[in-house]
C-alpha cells in the first residue's frame, strides 16, 4: 500500500474511477458477446448473399456435374437423410438404455466407474479419430465397406455421449418418489423403467436426440476418412421395391456423400464458379442444423417451465 | 393398470394358486427382468468396447508404421513426406501447425471467452443471460465445415487487405475461426465455475465497498481459477483437434514453421488429405495416418484428463 486516500474529494474521485470501470466493463462484455453474434449473422448472410443465385428447386433435384451451374445436392441431401436414419436408429436405442442402465440400474463398483470414465472421455475424443476407429474396424475388419451403414454407424458412436448424458440428466430430475410409489404397487424395476422414467424423461431425452442428431448431421471429417466420396451421380437403391418383401436394405452397402462433404469438395475446388454452390449447399446446412438446435433450446424451454414435480 | 395386471396375470384370469405356479411365474419374471439388465448393460459397456477399439485400431497399425520407421525417426525428423519415394516422418512437422493454429485460436478465446463468462457471470440479468446463453449455443453448433468457407472465402480475403503478403491459405485466418468456434465452449465452462463461487464471498466483497469488476477480478476469478483452467484446457483439446477449418483455410502442405502467416498442414488435415487420396489398404502411407491419429489422441486424452481433473477439482473447493 503505497499511499491512501485521505480528502473527501479523493475518495469520491477514486469511487467514480471504480464505478466508471465497471460501465466500461459491462460496454466490453457486450462487445464480446456481440463479436460472437455478429460473427454468426456475418457468417450467414455472407453465404446466404453468395449462395442465393444457386437456392433454386432444381439445386435439390440435380446431381453433382463438372459445370458449376447445373450442379445440385440431390445425391449429398438423399445420402444425409440415409445417414441419418442409420445413426439414429442405432445411437437412440443404445444412447437410452446406457443411460438408463447407469442411473437406475448401475451398481456402485469399478465396472461402473470405468464405464463413466469411458464416456467422459469419448465426448473429448476429436471426431476424426473416430474416422480412424471406422476405416480401421468397419471398413476392413468387419468388412462393411466404404458405405451408408458404415457412415452411420460411425455417427451413431460419436453422438452416443451426447444421448447418454442428455438421457441421464433427464432421468436424475425425476424425484424417487415416483420410484417407490411404482414398487409399493409390486412394480418390477423393468415395468418402472418402461412405465414411468422412460415416459416421463421422454422431453429431455428428445432434446439430447436432437442435439446429436444436429451434430452428426455436419460432421465431415470422419466420413472424409472412412472414404466417402466426394462425386456421386447416382442414388442408393430405394428401399421400397415392387418385389415381395417391398423393402430392400442394398441401401445400406451402397456408396454414397452427404451434404458436408459436397460443400467440401466445392469449397475446395479453385473455379470460384463452385464456391457459389458451396455457398448455397453451406446456407441449407446451416439453416438445418440451426432448426434443430432451436428445437432443442424451445423443448428445454418448454420442459423447465411445465414440470414441477 | 388394475391389480391383476400388476401380478403380471391379463385381466380376468385365474390368479395362480398354487405354490409351484406362483414359483415358476417368479422364476420367469426374474429371468425376464436379468435379461433386460443384462441388455441395459451390453449398451452402455458399448462406450468401453469403443475406446477399445479406438485404441485397438491406432496401435495396430502404428506398431506396424514403426517397424517402418523408427521412434526416434518420427520423433525429431524436420521433413514431412510420406508419399515421396525420399519419404520421410517428422511428426514435428505436423505438430508445428496443430501448434500454431491453436495458439492463434487461443488468443481470441480465451479473452472473448472468459469476458463472456464474466460479463454473463456476474454483470447480466437473468433476462440477458436466458438471451445470450442460447445464441451461444446456436454459435457452437454451427458445422465445422460451414466454418472452413467463412475462414477461406470471407476472413482471409478481409486479412489480404490488412496483410497484403499474406497467401490464401495461412494458418491465421484458420486460427481465428477456429478461436471464435470455441468461444462458446470456453465461456460456458468458465461460467459455470464462476457461477459455483458461493455467494458469500462475494457478499463479503460488496461489503467492502467493492465494486462488481473488483468483486469479479479480486474475489471471484480467484476463486474459479482452476475451472477457468481447465475451460481453457478442454479448449485447447478442441482446437488441436479440429480438422474442417484447417484443411479447408490453411492448406495441405506440411511447413514447419511457427509463423501464422504461412500455410502448414496439421495433424487432423494431413488424415484428411490421405483420406481423399486412394491409399492402398496396408502401406505404409495408409498406416501413417493412423500414427498421426495415435499422437492426436494422445494428446487430446492428455488435455482432456488435465482438463476434467480440474473441473473436478473446483467443485471439492467449497
Amino acid at each position: 500500500m503505497s499511499y491512501v486516500a485521505q480528502t473527501p474529494e479523493e475518495i469520491r474521485g477514486l469511487i467514480a474511477k471504480a464505478k466508471r470501470r465497471d460501465v466500461i466493463f459491462v460496454v466490453i462484455g457486450i462487445i464480446a458477446l456481440g463479436i460472437g453474434l455478429l460473427t454468426f449473422v456475418t457468417l450467414f448472410v455472407d453465404m446466404l448473399i453468395d449462395g442465393w443465385a444457386r437456392l433454386r428447386p432444381e439445386f435439390f433435384t440435380q446431381f453433382p456435374s463438372r459445370r458449376a451451374g447445373q450442379a445440385g445436392i440431390l445425391s449429398a441431401w438423399v445420402g444425409t437423410m440415409l445417414v441419418m436414419f442409420v445413426t439414429a436408429a442405432v445411437a437412440v436405442p443404445l444412447g437410452v438404455a446406457a443411460g438408463v442402465y447407469l442411473e437406475e440400474y448401475a451398481p456402485k463398483n469399478w465396472v461402473t466407474d470405468l464405464i463413466e470414465i469411458n464416456i467422459t472421455n469419448l465426448a473429448g475424443v476429436p471426431s476424426i479419430v473416430y474416422g480412424l476407429l471406422a476405416l480401421g474396424l468397419f471398413v476392413y475388419a468387419f468388412g462393411l465397406g466404404q458405405s451408408v451403414q458404415t457412415a452411420g454407424l460411425t455417427l451413431a458412436l460419436l453422438i452416443l455421449p451426447v444421448v447418454i448424458v442428455a438421457t441421464r440428466e433427464a432421468i436424475r430430475s425425476i424425484p424417487g418418489m415416483i420410484r417407490e410409489g411404482a414398487y409399493a404397487v409390486g412394480a418390477t424395476k423393468w415395468q418402472t423403467t418402461k412405465d414411468h422414467i422412460i415416459p416421463y424423461s421422454l422431453p429431455g431425452i428428445l432434446t439430447g436426440v436432437i442435439i446429436g442428431m444436429s451434430r452428426a448431421i455436419g460432421e465431415t471429417a470422419p466420413i472424409i476418412t472412412i472414404g466417402a466420396l466426394t462425386f456421386i451421380a447416382f442414388l442408393p437403391p430405394s428401399p421400397v421395391t415392387t418385389d415381395f418383401p417391398f423393402l430392400s436394405f442394398e441401401w445400406l452397402k451402397a456408396p454414397f456423400t452427404v451434404m458436408p462433404i459436397q460443400m467440401f469438395n466445392w469449397t475446395s475446388r479453385p473455379d470460384e464458379a463452385f464456391h457459389a454452390n458451396a455457398a448455397a449447399a453451406g446456407t441449407i446446412l446451416v439453416f438445418m442444423t440451426l432448426a434443430m438446435n432451436g428445437l432443442a433450446i424451445w423443448l428445454r424451454y418448454r420442459l423447465r417451465k411445465n414440470i414441477k414435480w | 393398470m388394475d391389480a391383476a395386471s400388476v401380478l403380471g396375470a391379463p385381466v380376468g384370469a385365474r390368479l395362480p394358486t398354487m405354490v409351484s405356479e406362483r414359483l415358476a411365474k417368479k422364476f420367469s419374471r426374474n429371468l425376464k427382468e436379468r435379461a433386460i439388465e443384462a441388455a441395459l448393460f451390453f449398451a452402455a459397456f458399448v462406450s468401453v468396447l469403443t475406446t477399445v477399439g479406438i485404441v485397438y485400431v491406432l496401435v495396430k497399425e502404428s506398431v506396424l508404421f514403426f517397424t517402418h520407421v523408427p521412434l526416434w525417426q518420427f520423433l525429431t525428423d524436420t521433413q514431412w513426406t510420406p508419399l515421396f519415394d525420399d519419404a520421410h516422418f517428422g511428426i514435428m512437422v505436423l505438430l508445428s501447425g496443430t501448434i500454431t493454429s491453436s495458439v492463434v485460436a487461443l488468443l481470441v478465446a480465451v479473452p472473448l471467452g472468459t469476458t463472456i463468462a464474466i460479463y454473463l457471470s456476474e454483470f447480466a440479468t437473468p433476462r440477458a443471460r436466458e438471451f445470450a446463453k442460447p445464441i451461444l449455443e446456436l454459435l457452437a453448433g454451427v458445422p465445422t465445415i460451414v466454418y472452413g468457407y467463412f475462414a477461406l472465402l470471407f476472413v482471409t480475403p478481409i486479412l489480404q487487405t490488412l496483410i497484403p503478403s499474406l497467401p490464401g491459405f495461412n494458418l491465421l485466418s484458420a486460427g481465428i475461426v477456429m478461436g471464435i468456434m470455441i468461444v462458446p465452449l470456453v465461456a460456458s465452462i468458465s461460467e459455470d465455475a464462476m457461477r459455483a463461487v458461493p455467494m458469500s464471498l462475494r457478499e463479503g466483497s460488496f461489503a467492502m465497498g467493492a465494486t462488481r469488476l473488483q468483486t469479479a477480478v479480486n474475489v471471484v476469478v480467484p476463486a474459479a481459477t482452476s475451472g477457468i483452467a481447465a475451460a481453457y484446457i478442454l479448449g485447447i483439446s478442441r482446437a488441436v483437434g479440429e480438422t474442417m477449418i484447417l484443411a479447408v483455410a490453411a492448406g495441405m502442405q506440411p511447413n514447419l514453421t511457427f509463423n501464422p502467416l504461412e500455410p502448414a498442414a496439421t495433424i487432423t488435415a494431413f488424415i484428411v488429405q490421405v483420406a481423399l487420396g486412394d491409399l492402398p489398404h496396408g502401406s505404409v502411407g495408409y498406416q501413417t495416418i493412423f500414427a498421426a491419429g495415435l499422437t492426436l489422441f494422445l494428446l487430446t486424452l492428455v488435455f482432456n484428463l488435465i482438463g476434467l481433473w480440474m473441473r473436478k477439482r473446483f467443485r471439492e473447493v467449497y
